[in-house]
């Protein structure tokens, strides 16, 4: 019986996200702030 | 040897304000998240997409202290991006996203019905044309066709308002579309676009 081999197999090529994602990601963190007050919860973010 | 703090840690490290304790975790699991996420959605961009979502996510759950220690860092990211893939392929079906590929474009099946500026002269052209031609037609023949093609009225309306009968209009609609035609090709009229 005749074997088929795709011809692109589906592996993933892409080993990693983007460093500007990681930087995206980095700064997010950096400028997200939660604050509680009084029993409330506010998030806030920093320039 | 080189010792690796484990995730717990690095996860407590990061609570307690330490920002380069994320990117530590960032690094040390971007190849697994992303090549899960990939292997789901099969689109760089929108891995990259879900991949940046999962981990706002973490960020906001762990800086608002709603993350248990009960389960471990990784499975706990694999599960948000699990579901954001899983929220991802519902928005699609409701709004579902067509691209074109080699084999086929979009743009084939719809396209924008106006006409393109050169068409549009010259269908003005001939618009311009066809009235010069109505002109020249008998006044009874030019008054029924233009009540019928410009002004859209029935066979009926037009037999009303000229005072003849509807066997009459007809007959007059007929002569005129056959002396219109008569003229066209006498002068050798292109009337196409």
């Amino acid at each position: 019986m005749e074997e088929i081999y795709s011809e692109e197999p589906r592996t993933c090529r892409i080993a990693k996200a983007r460093p500007e994602t990681i930087s995206f990601l980095m700064a997010f963190s950096r400028s997200y702030q939660v604050a509680d007050y009084d029993n409330l919860t506010f998030e806030r973010f920093l320039n | 040897m080189e010792l690796q703090i484990e995730d717990s840690v690095l996860v407590k490290k990061y609570i307690n304000g330490e920002e380069k304790a994320l990117e530590v975790l960032i690094n040390r699991h971007n190849q697994k998240i992303l090549s899960f996420i990939y292997s789901k959605v099969l689109n760089r961009d929108v891995a990259e997409d879900i991949f940046q979502d999962t981990f706002i996510k973490v960020i906001k759950t762990l800086k608002r202290g709603s993350y248990s220690e009960e389960g471990k860092f990784l499975p706990w990211v694999m599960r948000i991006a699990h579901n954001l893939i899983i929220d991802h392929f519902r928005k699609n079906k409701r709004m579902p996203k067509f691209e074109g590929s080699e084999d086929f474009n979009i743009f084939s099946v719809i396209k924008d019905e106006k006409l393109n500026v050169e068409k549009q002269i010259i269908k003005d052209q001939i618009d311009s044309d066809l009235s010069l031609l109505i002109e020249e037609l008998p006044d009874d023949q030019r008054e029924v066709l233009i009540m019928r093609i410009y002004k859209d009225m029935s066979f009926k309306e037009i037999a009303e308002n000229t005072g003849v009968s509807i066997n009459t209009a007809l007959g007059r609609m007929r002569y005129a579309l056959i002396n219109l035609r008569k003229v066209v090709q006498r002068n050798n009229i292109v009337l196409t676009n």
